[in-house]
């Protein structure tokens, strides 16, 4: 849709949305990607490429935004990991790093003192915690509470799904004996 | 989370891999496996096509190609059990996006758990549409989410996600929401208790008006309601606070949804706004020094801003209201906040800085100075500079913000500043002593930046000699420090630090051989120097100084530089000249406004160059120094003249930020030595000083004659200007009294002494100036009452001689004040049966005179009307039946004469309008005869200047054609008034 009305505002660009999500880790490897805006696979790579080679080569006193090819790139870094939104450029870049901040204290939450490593074996934690946080590029929940009572209930029903599995083929192991 | 353990050690497999080619091959043989696996699909249990796909999904984050996989990962979306669906739907959102066909395949399994019961299913559903959902999922899905979004059987855990998903949905096609349909309901939906959905359907909402808010004005009272339930913190469970503040993120997205309508026609819900605005705004809810709160503060309230400069509708003037809340709040956001500011946020500190916040906001931006970026840091020492210039409450601090912008980022300061700051310390002798203790200290630092060595040796050199008795500072210690630091400097330093030396070993009292000795050393040994200007300079200071007390005129003080805008401040307009709003402009649009009380339209950008006008009565030099420069007996004035370093106007009109050197150019001397090549013994050093003024001649800005006629006519505006005062009026005029209120403002950075205003009044007036300050300090404005009483009719004029000292040169100006006749004249409008009685009383000389006046500026009838009324002669309309004729009234008040009534007729000719006849009467006749001679004048002498007469309207047409001449009528006034003529 054309914003008609608006264009004498000066936020008429302001969509309000994060484009993508990196995780990227001091090292340059990539700890978790989500798009919100259809990118091909070809532009992933290239996005994830610059922004890395951008972010990691940014001293650690220099503030959390770039500008970068017409967006507006939020990063913050935690321990060793760089956490980056990409937003458009007229967006309220504040509100962003606190979504940020906001998915951190999740992930502390939820793997108790979350360290690079949790990310690595568990990145479908990850994910899965993102997934109740963002949809469409939007905040979707901003109860830390209420997240990490999604996720437990998802995990019941992942374990639950696995005993059920465990005890059926027990009975088929029992019956084959 | 021990559940796939395959998962794990592939991953461990990974980290172990010493390089990228071993990665490769790792990753190549797992991609091996898992495409035979795929293919003999049927042994593949679900659980482990889901391990299969999460690696999948891993090493595609490692950057690889897994195109391969994308079906089975979608084919997981239909499987029957939670686990394998989760993966399927999770790994699908992330490796595909909207334009990929196999998503496609997906639609129906998708639509199928929308529609389906398990609410689980349709989160897994929702989250897949709303993050990489298509034209055709819209096209297929929007109902069934809508229905989800507004069901009461839904729990919050759906409608929140079914809400995002509508809103991506929305986004890929507008036509599926329909506002006729749909604003209701989403009017309702913001009834929602649950904060979580609250957040979500709030998100849809701004996504919607953003697009159009028509159809949707009953979300706005609404809205303002959510943003106070917030705000007060009313019924806001603790788990939604962040930070101790009721979730930000739904206060910013509620004011953005509220910056789409663009008015609020409810007075009352606009007022609820306004206080819950307000409330955000001045932040009651921060706790003081809790730097997260204060961040999500800083977040709200940009917002918050936003929503408040939509509302008082200075969208474009963002700053304006930028300014206005900050000095509101008196807040000023901490150090590291200013740190997530970009550029333009810089900009808005820059543009709010104002006298009351100046000095946190400096300090503020050279704590940042340190940590910013390198990019940012020649743009903020600028501003840092501009901004200590501007607002500084004490010159002091300006040093001091400068010195210490010059050590902490030297690299970044442009010569610009250190240049200003020197000029600073030149035009203020107070300043002096403290200038030259301060860089002194900075001397005992060990590595300090070569521009600090060039400012403090400037500054020793000239003002050193001020601090001769405190310890550390005889001119040998000063010389030592300073010599030390010549090993580590640059070459276009060197000769800086030998004319340092030079004024050292000239102030040195008493003479300090041993000091001589070393200088000369130094001199000597740069004798030889390659560079040119370190050897000629070497040479002819080692000559000068021998010559002993000759060297006490060649390098006596530097003169006072000429006033001028900082070329800083130019220097950021002619980078930021092109953005319309740039804050600087607007401050520069609102300084020089603040800076006097009465609104004459001004230059935008500070003093504009001097007007060169045909001198009337003002303005002349100060004979002295006038006389001097032309008696000049050295004959070679024009050598001398171009010796003025800063006075190079040429120059600086050419490169716009060369300028304001200060005189290091020792030049002077050179070409001085050389004059005296051959007769040494009679330098001729006091050619250099004094003449500086010369160069320096104070021209007023704006024609005098102009301004004093523009205030007869009106009662404030400004009766004289130059480049470093200002002199407004104000006046009140009641009876025969009048209290006329002189605004002297000082329009620079230097205090203008020996203020002297003399008042030369005519016999008719008696006129009271209140106490004349000496000096106006930098930038201030003074105001001096004047009272006046007139004491009998008279069109002498009272004279203002005013003169001031700015440096050196002595400014005088001798300005008519606009107490003039007319000022003692009230407006009255009289009718038929008042006026003729008068008239006709009234019979001829001296009482009634008239008078043929030729030479009349042509005006038509209208403009003439105009001016009369506006020198309060007022125009009685049809009293004269010939429409080519004027009849006038008006009341005279003196001392002497009683309050007096004065008539007046002019009859004008329409094929000729640069004569007419003026018949003035009033029972005085001093009165009489001044009033028509005075009306005259106004006639005659065209005294419009710039004031722009109404344009001409057409004479009515007389009602009835007048015969040529008329039958006398006793009943017709029009009649009877020419039959008294």
């Amino acid at each position: 849709g054309t914003d008609d009305h608006s264009s004498d505002l000066f936020w008429e660009s302001r969509i309000n949305m994060i484009h993508f999500v990196l995780l990227v880790s001091r090292q340059g490897k990539v700890r978790l990607t989500k798009w919100y805006s259809p990118y091909t696979q070809k532009e992933r790579s290239k996005v994830i490429r610059e922004l890395s080679g951008v972010i990691l080569n940014r001293g650690p006193k220099l503030c959390n935004f770039i500008e970068w090819r017409g967006y507006k790139v939020v990063y913050k870094r935690y321990a060793s990991l760089y956490f980056c939104m990409c937003i458009d450029e007229a967006d309220n870049e504040l509100e962003v790093l606190e979504i940020i901040h906001h998915y951190v204290e999740i992930l502390d939450r939820y793997f108790g003192s979350v360290c690079e490593l949790d990310l690595i074996f568990n990145f479908h934690k990850a994910y899965y915690i993102l997934d109740e946080l963002l949809i469409a590029g939007e905040l979707q929940e901003s109860s830390k509470k209420t997240v990490a009572r999604i996720i437990s209930a998802q995990d019941q029903l992942v374990e639950a799904a696995k005993e059920e599995a465990s005890s059926i083929s027990n009975i088929i192991a029992q019956a084959t004996k | 989370m021990s559940g796939m353990r395959g998962l794990s050690v592939f991953i461990s497999d990974i980290r172990n891999c010493q390089n990228k080619e071993a990665e490769r091959l790792r990753v190549d043989k797992e991609l091996g496996n898992i495409r035979t696996c795929f293919k003999n699909d049927k042994g593949l249990t679900p659980y482990k096509k889901k391990k299969y796909v999460w690696k999948m999904l891993y090493i595609h984050m490692l950057g690889y190609d897994v195109d391969f996989g994308h079906m089975e990962a979608v084919s997981l979306i239909s499987a029957p059990k939670y686990p394998e669906k989760q993966v399927g739907y999770i790994v699908t959102s992330c490796l595909l996006n909207e334009n990929h066909d196999f998503l496609r395949l997906a639609i129906n399994a998708v639509r199928n758990d929308i529609i389906g019961r398990n609410e689980t299913y349709q989160c897994l559903a929702l989250t897949l549409v709303g993050n990489i959902g298509g034209r055709e999922f819209a096209e297929s899905l929007a109902p069934d989410v809508q229905k989800l979004l507004i069901s009461s059987s839904c729990r919050p855990l759906v409608r929140k996600k079914a809400a995002l998903c509508l809103l991506r949905l929305f986004r890929k096609n507008p036509d599926v929401v329909n506002a006729d349909g749909w604003a209701d309901r989403m009017a309702q939906l913001l009834d929602e208790r649950d904060l979580g959905v609250l957040t979500s359907s709030m998100s849809l909402l701004v996504s919607l008006v953003s697009n159009d808010y028509e159809g949707y004005s009953s979300c706005l009272p609404k809205c303002v309601k959510i943003l106070e339930r917030l705000a007060r913190n009313q019924d806001v469970p603790q788990e939604y606070t962040y930070y101790g503040i009721p979730s930000p993120w739904l206060q910013v997205k509620t004011m953005r949804a509220l910056q789409y309508f663009p008015t609020i026609e409810d007075p009352s819900t606009r007022r609820s706004l306004f206080e819950v605005l307000q409330r955000i705004l001045m932040g009651t809810d921060v706790v003081k020094n809790a730097d997260n709160q204060r961040k999500v503060y800083a977040m709200k309230f940009i917002d918050a801003f936003f929503l408040f400069a939509h509302l008082l509708g200075i969208v474009n003037n963002y700053i304006c209201t930028c300014i206005y809340i900050y000095k509101e709040r008196d807040i000023l956001l901490p150090c590291h906040l200013i740190q997530y500011f970009s550029h333009v946020s810089l900009d808005l500190l820059y543009g709010m800085c104002d006298v009351s916040n100046a000095k946190g906001i400096v300090e503020e931006l050279l704590q940042y100075l340190s940590t910013a970026e390198f990019s940012m840091r020649e743009e903020l020492s600028l501003k840092a500079a501009i901004l200590a210039e501007k607002f500084a409450p004490d010159l002091s601090w300006y040093v001091d913000v400068i010195l210490q912008l010059i050590d902490n980022a030297g690299d970044f300061v442009s010569d610009d500043i250190w240049f200003r700051v020197v000029q600073f310390v030149t035009n203020n002798e107070d300043l002096q002593p403290y200038a030259a203790s301060k860089v002194r200290e900075y001397m005992d630092k060990i590595a300090i930046h070569e521009t600090m060595v060039k400012v403090s040796a400037y500054i020793l050199g000239e003002y050193g000699h001020l601090l001769a008795r405190r310890p550390g500072c005889s001119a040998r210690e000063l010389f030592g420090i300073l010599h030390e630091k010549l090993p580590t400097v640059s070459s276009p330093t060197i000769p800086l630090l030998l004319s340092t030396y030079a004024k050292l070993l000239m102030h040195a009292q008493p003479p300090d051989i041993e000091l001589q000795k070393q200088i000369w050393n130094v001199f000597k040994k740069y004798e030889s120097s390659i560079d040119v200007e370190i050897q000629q300079r070497a040479v002819e200071y080692f000559e000068l100084s021998k010559k002993g007390a000759a060297l006490m005129d060649v390098l006596a003080e530097m003169p006072k530089f000429p006033e001028r805008q900082s070329s800083l401040i130019k220097k950021v307009e002619d980078v930021e000249d092109t953005a319309d709003q740039s804050a600087i402009k607007l401050r520069a649009q609102q300084l020089p406004s603040n800076a006097l009380v009465l609104a004459d339209p001004q230059p935008v950008n500070g003093t504009p160059p001097p007007l060169k006008v045909p001198s009337i009565s003002g303005i002349k030099l100060d004979h002295e120094s006038a006389s001097q420069t032309q008696s000049q007996p050295n004959g070679d004035l024009s050598k001398v003249q171009s010796q003025i370093p800063s006075a190079d106007l040429l120059g600086e009109m050419v490169d716009p930020l060369a300028i304001e050197a200060p005189p290091v150019d020792m030049g002077s001397h050179q070409r001085v030595y050389r004059e005296e090549d051959g007769i040494p013994d009679e330098v001729d050093g006091t050619a250099i000083v004094p003449i500086g003024d010369q160069a320096n001649k104070v021209e007023p800005i704006g024609n005098i004659t102009e301004r004093f006629n523009a205030l007869c006519l009106k009662d404030s505006g400004v009766l004289y200007e130059d480049p470093y005062i200002q002199i407004g009026v104000k006046a009140e005029w009641r009876g025969h009294h009048g209290r006329l209120v002189l605004f002297l403002g000082n329009k620079v950075t230097s205090p203008l002494t020996s203020v002297q205003a003399l008042i030369l009044p005519p016999a008719h007036l008696k006129l009271e100036l209140s106490l004349v300050p000496d000096t106006i300090p930098p930038r201030a404005q003074v105001q001096c009452p004047l009272e006046v009483m007139n004491i009998r009719p008279s069109r002498d004029v009272a004279v203002l001689d005013f003169s001031y000292k700015f440096g050196t040169s002595m400014v005088s100006a001798k300005l008519r004040l606009p107490a003039v006749l007319n000022k003692f004249l009230q407006p009255l409008q009289l009718t038929s049966e008042e006026f003729f009685p008068q008239w006709r009383s009234l019979s001829g000389p001296p009482l009634k005179l008239q008078e043929v006046v030729r030479g009349v500026r042509p005006l038509s009838l209208s403009e003439m009307e105009n001016l009369f009324n506006s020198f309060r002669v007022t125009i009685c309309p049809g009293l004269d039946p010939n429409p080519n004729n004027l009849v006038a009234s008006t009341t005279f008040y003196s001392e002497n004469t009683r309050p007096m009534l004065c008539l007046a007729r002019i009859e004008t000719d329409p094929a000729d309008r640069t004569q007419l006849r003026l018949t003035v009467a009033s029972g005085d006749s001093t009165l009489t005869f001044e009033l028509k001679e005075f009306i005259k004048e106004q006639l005659i002498a065209i005294p419009m200047g710039s004031r722009a007469l109404v344009p001409a309207v057409p004479v009515p047409a007389a009602p009835l054609a007048q015969p040529p001449s008329p039958a006398v009528d006793a009943n017709d006034p029009g009649a009877m008034l020419a039959g008294l003529l």
